[in-house]
């Protein structure tokens, strides 16, 4: 078997920067807010076929085969799987991106 | 008949079904349209004047089983959130899943399924879809399955279960029809990743 080819649309978010500028004066200020504060977690139903939802994660996040793999056994096996990690709007666009996949994608603060 | 391979030449997905095969997917197909329109997607026992002047979507997980599950809560522990959450997206995600299965419908009709099928025709239905196309009727087969998955109440690890229903239960013939969809999904899926 052949690997497969990356589908475009790689959309792994990137690190917050923190502006320079705007921080200056601040250093009193507890600045610990961390760079992926939100997260997508999909949720094992016993519908979805395991080589859909490794498809939706190679199609939809750009992952590799062997990761979108992982993620997918993951959701299987422990029944859920932290997808993607990012501010809270983008992690909105994901929920809301695996709900028009059929997949159950909930979101919630990091911790 | 019902399976899904990439044309060599042409990269499109081809799939070859009977005439009664086409007629079951595009009933299947129109049952999830009407559905995904049949609950009024605001929820209107309010206040008449609120209502006229809302323009966003609905905040509460619908009353039908089907539809909660194909709109699932975002924030479970947030229901302020959650209802943002549905009221900006829930309608959007209702016309895309429509469009989907609509698309599912015309594709078998442009490809020369009838109105009104007539049983003896012993018609063979050739679909060809381009990349797109097909992956619209991959997210549309992952609706039609959910739907018939949670009216049947399909669980984990249950074949044995379904297998022990004899043949002529009508939960059975339903049965087959959804994994049989499964199957054609399985197809489009290896099709378009190979």
């Amino acid at each position: 078997m052949g690997t497969l080819c990356e589908h475009g649309r790689v959309s792994a978010p990137s690190p917050v920067e923190v502006d320079p500028t705007t921080s200056a004066g601040l250093e009193d200020e507890v600045l610990i807010t961390p760079a992926k504060p939100w997260v997508t977690i999909v949720w094992n139903d016993p519908v979805n076929l395991m080589s859909y939802v490794t498809y939706v994660f190679q199609h939809y996040f750009g992952y590799t085969e062997k990761k979108a793999e992982k993620l997918m056994l993951e959701v299987h096996e422990d029944g859920r799987s932290v997808v993607s990690a990012g501010s809270r709007e983008e992690m909105e666009r994901d929920v809301q991106a695996m709900h028009e996949y059929g997949l159950w994608a909930t979101m919630q603060k990091d911790d | 008949m019902g399976a899904f391979t990439r044309h060599r030449r042409s990269k499109h997905l081809i799939a070859t079904f009977t005439g009664f095969e086409a007629d079951l997917l595009r009933s299947l197909a129109a049952q999830l349209v009407e559905l995904l329109h049949s609950e009024a997607a605001v929820p209107d026992d309010r206040d008449p004047l609120e209502a006229l002047l809302d323009f966003g979507g609905p905040t509460t997980e619908p009353d039908d089983p089907v539809l909660a599950r194909l709109f699932p809560t975002a924030y479970p522990d947030d229901e302020e959130a959650a209802a943002d959450f549905r009221r900006f997206t829930e309608n959007g995600l209702r016309e895309g899943k429509a469009r989907a299965a609509s698309a599912i419908i015309d594709g078998l009709e442009d490809a020369g399924l009838p109105a009104d099928l007539d049983e003896d025709d012993r018609l063979t239905i050739d679909v060809e879809l381009d990349e797109p196309g097909a992956q619209l009727w991959l997210r549309s087969f992952t609706d039609l399955r959910l739907a018939l998955a949670v009216r049947l109440g399909v669980e984990e690890d249950d074949e044995e279960y379904w297998d022990s229903l004899p043949e002529d239960d009508p939960r059975a013939r339903a049965h087959d029809v959804y994994e049989w969809v499964g199957g054609l999904q399985e197809t489009l899926v290896h099709a378009l990743t190979h």
